[in-house]
């Protein structure tokens, strides 16, 4: 047996910087929607329900000239058709920002598959999958239940918590360490990658470069301690892993961690945030739910539809007339899974939330065949936080609505929640 | 009633096992499958079509048998 020696060196040196193409960053009160809308601004942030609904209604593939040129589409017709059409549309990157990476990277992109283009996207997410059905993730559920409870009895005594400080960021931190073997209390960390990889679009080129180094000199730590001393884990399922009857690249293992990581974190606790949330200002909701446990499937399907955290990109391969508007090649569309699940042209009385909708084809978790690789785990852990939540905790509501805050960005949901337990 | 699942759409899902055990089920790496011959018992044409109706990539056919 060979030595893999893929660690030893870090893969990153002596790689050619990419030569993408960046462009001015422009922040500040959005002028109109419809020609300079932003995702990053306070007041989508704090909610761009009414802002999408507006859209829908008289633009609904709105521009903006920030980020260097990008669309918003907000009709679910359009935006599955984007989802669905990988040919005009890339995913080499998939957060808007003001950076675009080379089209060499493609059809890897930097961090696989979520980053991939067929033909290679369907090998690479092949490596994932069978550790991410649903059967899988139902052994994690017994340990993901008594963590939770363990965060509950930590609010023994208080009248007030944060209920996404507190409970829902730790969930699917503790869950994911432990699905990639890394020290669970390194948890604080992985909150300032998310934040750095997700929110920070709009810093200075330097410091977002300065950041992602941050998170992969971590990982690579983490792969070479894996590395010398092998477990069962999805690092070093990563690491022993093959592609085409060879090892992967080493950006290819430190990608996919990448991506694990952070989208396996900020999206799950941004949905149980979101759906406390819902439940603490609708004290209707909360009650029939906790005297009708078993109608918490169907509610927490309405709570991923209404407030769907996750909002993807993809990049315009070739100038092409879409749909009415001119797209230019290199143009962001910014894929709103939120805005496609409240369109009236798609559910019934859309911006309502009816926590029995029986009926309920949302695509919270994307659609075509980037549908999100961690969506079983993501049910688990949300079924499983509300069930505890509302079992230990069942009255609850809002302590102060003004203090509630929202992350912005791509992954929106709860960052600030004070719940009012006692 | 008879329940099929077009292996070109699904992705994984799961919406239709996750309602409907009794009709459906997942393979190793996710991705619906009928569980059995995909004909419906009497009294099972709801959970059919509530898996139906909401999968998001409207994978599932349902035929009506004469």
């Amino acid at each position: 047996m060979t030595v893999d020696d893929r660690f030893v060196r870090d893969f990153r040196e002596g790689q050619e910087e990419p030569l993408g193409v960046r462009s001015e960053i422009i922040t500040g009160a959005v002028s109109d929607w419809t020609t300079d809308f932003s995702h990053t601004e306070p007041e989508w942030a704090a909610d761009p329900y009414p802002i999408q609904d507006d859209l829908r209604a008289r633009c609904p593939i709105a521009r903006t000239e920030r980020f260097g040129g990008g669309w918003l589409p907000t009709r679910y017709e359009d935006v599955a058709a984007i989802a669905y059409d990988t040919e005009h549309f890339s995913s080499r990157a998939i957060v808007m920002s003001n950076y675009r990476p080379p089209r060499e990277i493609a059809p890897v992109g930097a961090v696989p598959p979520i980053s991939s283009d067929p033909p290679f996207h369907h090998d690479a997410r092949k490596l994932l999958l069978p550790a991410f059905t649903k059967k899988e993730v139902a052994k994690r559920e017994e340990a993901t239940r008594a963590f939770c409870h363990s965060l509950i009895d930590g609010f023994e005594g208080a009248e007030i918590v944060d209920a996404a400080r507190d409970y829902a960021q730790h969930i699917p931190m503790r869950v994911i360490s432990d699905m990639l073997g890394f020290p669970p209390e390194d948890g604080p960390k992985f909150r300032e990658f998310v934040e750095h990889a997700l929110e920070g679009v709009n810093l200075p080129p330097e410091q977002r470069v300065a950041n992602m180094a941050e998170l992969f000199d971590y990982l690579l730590e983490q792969i070479r301690d894996h590395v010398a001393s092998p477990r069962d884990d999805l690092t070093t399922h990563l690491i022993d892993a093959e592609l085409y009857g060879r090892k992967l690249e080493p950006s290819h293992v430190a990608g996919t961690m990448a991506l694990l990581l952070i989208a396996g974190i900020d999206t799950t606790w941004s949905a149980i945030g979101a759906s406390l949330w819902h439940l603490a200002k609708t004290p209707a909701d909360r009650e029939r739910l906790v005297a009708e446990p078993g109608l918490l499937p169907t509610a927490m399907e309405e709570f991923l539809r209404a407030y769907a955290p996750v909002t993807m990109a993809r990049l315009v391969k070739e100038d092409m007339h879409w749909r009415g508007v001119d797209m230019k090649a290199d143009d962001w569309v910014l894929l709103s899974f939120p805005a496609a699940n409240r369109d009236p042209a798609q559910f019934d009385r859309a911006d309502e939330v009816i926590i029995d909708r029986e009926i309920n084809r949302h695509a919270a978790f994307g659609l075509g065949i980037h549908r999100c690789v961690g969506s079983h785990l993501a049910r688990m852990e949300l079924r499983v936080a509300l069930e505890v939540w509302l079992e230990r905790v069942p009255v609850f509501g809002l302590a102060d609505p003004s203090a509630v805050t929202w992350a912005p960005g791509q992954v929106r949901g709860p960052r600030t929640l004070p719940l009012r337990i006692g | 009633m008879k329940v099929q699942i077009d292996p070109a759409r699904c992705q994984g899902h799961g919406r239709c096992y996750d309602l409907s055990p009794d009709l459906f089920t997942e393979d190793d790496e996710g991705y619906g499958q009928v569980a059995g011959d995909g004909v419906v018992p009497p009294g099972g044409e709801r959970g059919a079509r509530v898996a139906a109706s909401n999968c998001p990539e409207k994978a599932i056919v349902l035929a009506e048998e004469a």
